[in-house]
């Protein structure tokens, strides 16, 4: 049985992100919005997770962002087409319950972007309103704007310094939607953690139902290690099998957040060996 | 008659001080003269009961006989008649409760070292180039999937693959032994060895395929339905890990075994940074639990480097489950054990690590539902362990992925997998089951055990279809 995962496009979303679409037809076979796969570049590397941002059964490929964040990811993005990733298993984790109807908010922070392009293409195949709002510190560091806006009834552009779009957060842009009365009855957000926390904050406020994709350190990702366990509701889950997608509204970000610096000390060493900075 | 000596022949073990610092294998093995000189104290009984002992009945007395006379290619094929990882074997079965403890001797004395001279007879076989069963000479066309390449996988594997049937076995994580390969630590037992049964299987034509979860990538109805397996066993292991549920246990510094274990021997954690996983270094290691697993999470904590390293078990030493060997073991690289001892909240320092466990005495009172004492907390006990890491050992539950997927599978109120214990059948046709994802937390063997009775019976099950559908088909 063929499990290779070769490389056959690249794009340089920015200098540190790019997109692979990959020909991995096992792995596409179950793929559906809101999973991940793990992969590994090198023999004595790490395993990492990687949202999957779009797949296609038909043509047997899975298509991956990846943000170089450390040794692993910058070896991975610096793989090219024709190459193979050593190691490439999923779809793993939960696919996102999605709603059938109503008029939903999909808010993709940074390159958590490529993690909401799935759910926007399953909610408009269902026949669900779609907006969506991206962001980014500055206008090249925008990423996926046109896929996600060939999937969005609504597509909103921010950027800190207002290079494009929307001047301040994602947050700030969706509070003034919501503000207008938007109307919106579902909201799904993928980011960085202090993002999400205020996605959450602000859909609470407005008793806005919101999911985030939480991301935390992983090692086997099938529900074997408990390294990923983050309290929801004041239960101990794994976002392995039991998300990546939690209720916004029960997760404890700030234990979240700070499990996520359990090895950054470690990380610096392996990236200045490498000759990485950070 | 043979002179018979009273104690076990002593296997020579590295240094205490020495392995403290060391992955290195710790028992060094018999030298031949030891090794015959303990196959001697065998007494050869009409009725060898130590076999009934055995969860895979090897021919105890028979290999034996062929060690004291020296014979140890004798001794290797008869061992291999019933028994496909005796190098493994030989190094983790708790022997204690198994063959030895049925020997007759062990009345009065030693029991015979049954487990030291499978492994001496096993490593003779490795250094000889031995080892490979002989390839069937009949090829049948049905095809068998095997979910997860641990000890009963990689069994039902042999056995099948010795048969004539196409067999392929699927591992979701990137390298193949399942607990031999992320559980047990090197220094217990090299992966050396657990790479040369692979390979031995792969030159009997077993198929190996890694990254697939079962489950996942493929569901079991995937594999029956459309990719033309025709029966299926499923030996996932006891792999989902069983925290405490109490306060600050989400601390950083708080591992699962499994995670720790995982990091350290599967991902290469004490060579970080030439390997990038890396594992907290250990000041004072806390180790909850007393099993195996214990065992060895708290023997990779000093390996890692921790000044002191603690087992906390709320019963007694009496209670603990690990092997006496390496218990002992662990005693003698400085292992701290704290018995009658229940954690009750972790504490942590202000950037969030664990930097210590409330814990409270406890003595024992009446036998609970395992037939054990239960521990009663002593009011008025409690006391503060420091601790900069700690690891949860105890025990872990099925994984659920197979059964959550799997139309019509049976499962019990632990999750774990219902079969017909005499053939590993489940609830849904053409499917079996062995080892832990049956059992719960058990050991190599008698996954092992589990695997060969599901081996034979799945054969069984495939010559009884073959029967029915394709009668005049001569499938041999």
């Amino acid at each position: 049985m063929d499990t290779t995962a070769r490389i056959i496009e690249k794009r340089d979303l920015t200098d540190v992100t790019k997109l692979f679409v990959v020909h991995a037809p096992l792995v596409a076979r179950n793929a559906a919005p809101g999973q991940f796969v793990i992969l590994r570049v090198t023999e004595t590397g790490e395993r990492i997770p990687i949202s999957i941002t779009d797949f296609s059964r038909a043509a047997g490929t899975i298509t991956i962002v990846i943000q170089v964040a450390g040794r692993t990811s910058a070896l991975a993005c610096a793989l090219q087409p024709g190459e193979e990733f050593l190691d490439f298993a999923g779809p793993l984790g939960q696919e996102v319950p999605l709603p059938a109807a109503g008029h939903t908010v999909l808010i993709g922070g940074g390159f958590g972007a490529g993690a909401v392009f799935p759910l926007a293409r399953e909610l408009r195949s269902r026949g669900v309103r779609v907006t969506s709002i991206i962001g980014a510190r500055t206008r090249d560091l925008v990423i996926l704007a046109d896929l996600l806006g060939s999937q969005s009834d609504e597509l909103h552009v921010c950027t800190n310094d207002g290079s494009l779009g929307y001047r301040g957060f994602v947050t700030g842009r969706l509070e003034e939607l919501l503000d207008a009365g938007a109307g919106f009855t579902h909201c799904f957000a993928v980011g960085p953690m202090p993002m999400m926390r205020a996605v959450a904050s602000a859909a609470r406020r407005r008793r806005l139902p919101a999911m985030v994709s939480l991301d935390p350190l992983m090692v086997d990702g099938t529900g074997m290690c408990g390294g990923c366990r983050v309290s929801v509701g004041g239960k101990s889950l794994f976002a392995c099998v039991d998300g990546p997608f939690f209720d916004a509204h029960q997760v404890d970000f700030d234990e979240a957040d700070d499990r996520l610096t359990t090895y950054v000390e470690q990380e610096k060493l392996a990236c200045s060996l490498a000759g990485l900075g950070r | 008659m043979p002179i018979v000596y009273p104690h076990k022949t002593e296997m020579p073990c590295r240094d205490p001080e020495e392995r403290r610092r060391s992955w290195d294998e710790v028992a060094e093995g018999y030298t031949v003269e030891r090794a015959i000189a303990e196959a001697r104290r065998c007494l050869s009984c009409q009725d060898p009961v130590c076999e009934q002992g055995c969860p895979v009945n090897v021919p105890i007395r028979d290999f034996v006989r062929h060690v004291a006379l020296g014979d140890f290619a004798g001794a290797a094929a008869a061992i291999r008649r019933r028994n496909l990882l005796p190098a493994i074997c030989g190094r983790v079965c708790p022997v204690e409760h198994q063959c030895e403890s049925r020997c007759v001797l062990a009345t009065h004395q030693d029991p015979v070292g049954i487990g030291r001279l499978e492994r001496y007879v096993a490593d003779w076989e490795r250094a000889h180039g031995g080892g490979e069963a002989a390839a069937s000479e009949v090829w049948r066309d049905q095809k068998v999937a095997i979910v997860g390449s641990g000890p009963s996988g990689l069994t039902v594997a042999s056995d099948l693959a010795q048969l004539g049937y196409p067999v392929t076995i699927f591992e979701a994580l990137h390298a193949f032994g399942g607990v031999l390969r992320y559980g047990i630590p090197q220094y217990r037992m090299p992966k050396e060895i657990v790479d040369e049964d692979i390979e031995h299987l792969k030159a009997l034509g077993v198929e190996f395929v890694r990254d697939v979860i079962i489950g996942k990538t493929v569901t079991i109805d995937q594999l029956i339905d459309e990719l033309g397996y025709s029966a299926v066993f499923v030996g996932t292991g006891a792999g989902s890990p069983v925290f405490m549920n109490i306060p600050g246990e989400n601390l950083k510094g708080i591992y699962s075994a499994n995670e720790f274990l995982t990091r350290v021997n599967l991902m290469h954690a004490y060579s970080f940074p030439e390997y990038d996983t890396p594992v907290r270094r250990p000041g004072r290691a806390a180790v909850i639990g007393a099993g195996d697993t214990a065992m060895d999470a708290v023997r990779c904590s000093i390996r890692l480097g921790a000044e002191e390293a603690h087992i906390v078990y709320r019963r007694s030493e009496v209670e603990k489950g690990a092997r006496a060997e390496d218990y002992e073991r662990a005693r003698d690289e400085g292992v701290i054990f704290d018995w009658l001892t229940l954690p009750k909240r972790f504490l942590g320092d202000e950037n969030g690590w664990v930097r210590g466990i409330e814990c409270v005495r406890t003595e024992l009172g009446e036998p609970d539902e395992s037939g054990r004492r239960r521990p009663v907390p002593v009011p008025g006990s409690e006391f503060t362990m420091e601790a900069d890491i700690v690891i949860i050992a105890l025990g872990t539950n099925p994984n659920p992925l197979v059964p959550r997927t799997t139309h019509g599978l049976e499962v019990d109120r632990h999750g774990c997998i219902v079969t017909d214990p005499k053939t590993g059948a489940t609830s849904r046709e053409g499917v079996f089951a062995g080892g832990d994802i049956v059992t719960g937390a058990a050991t190599v063997i008698l996954a092992m055990g589990a695997g060969r009775k599901a081996a034979v019976a799945i054969h069984e099950y495939l010559q009884q279809r073959t029967a029915a559908h394709l009668p005049d088909i001569g499938r041999t």
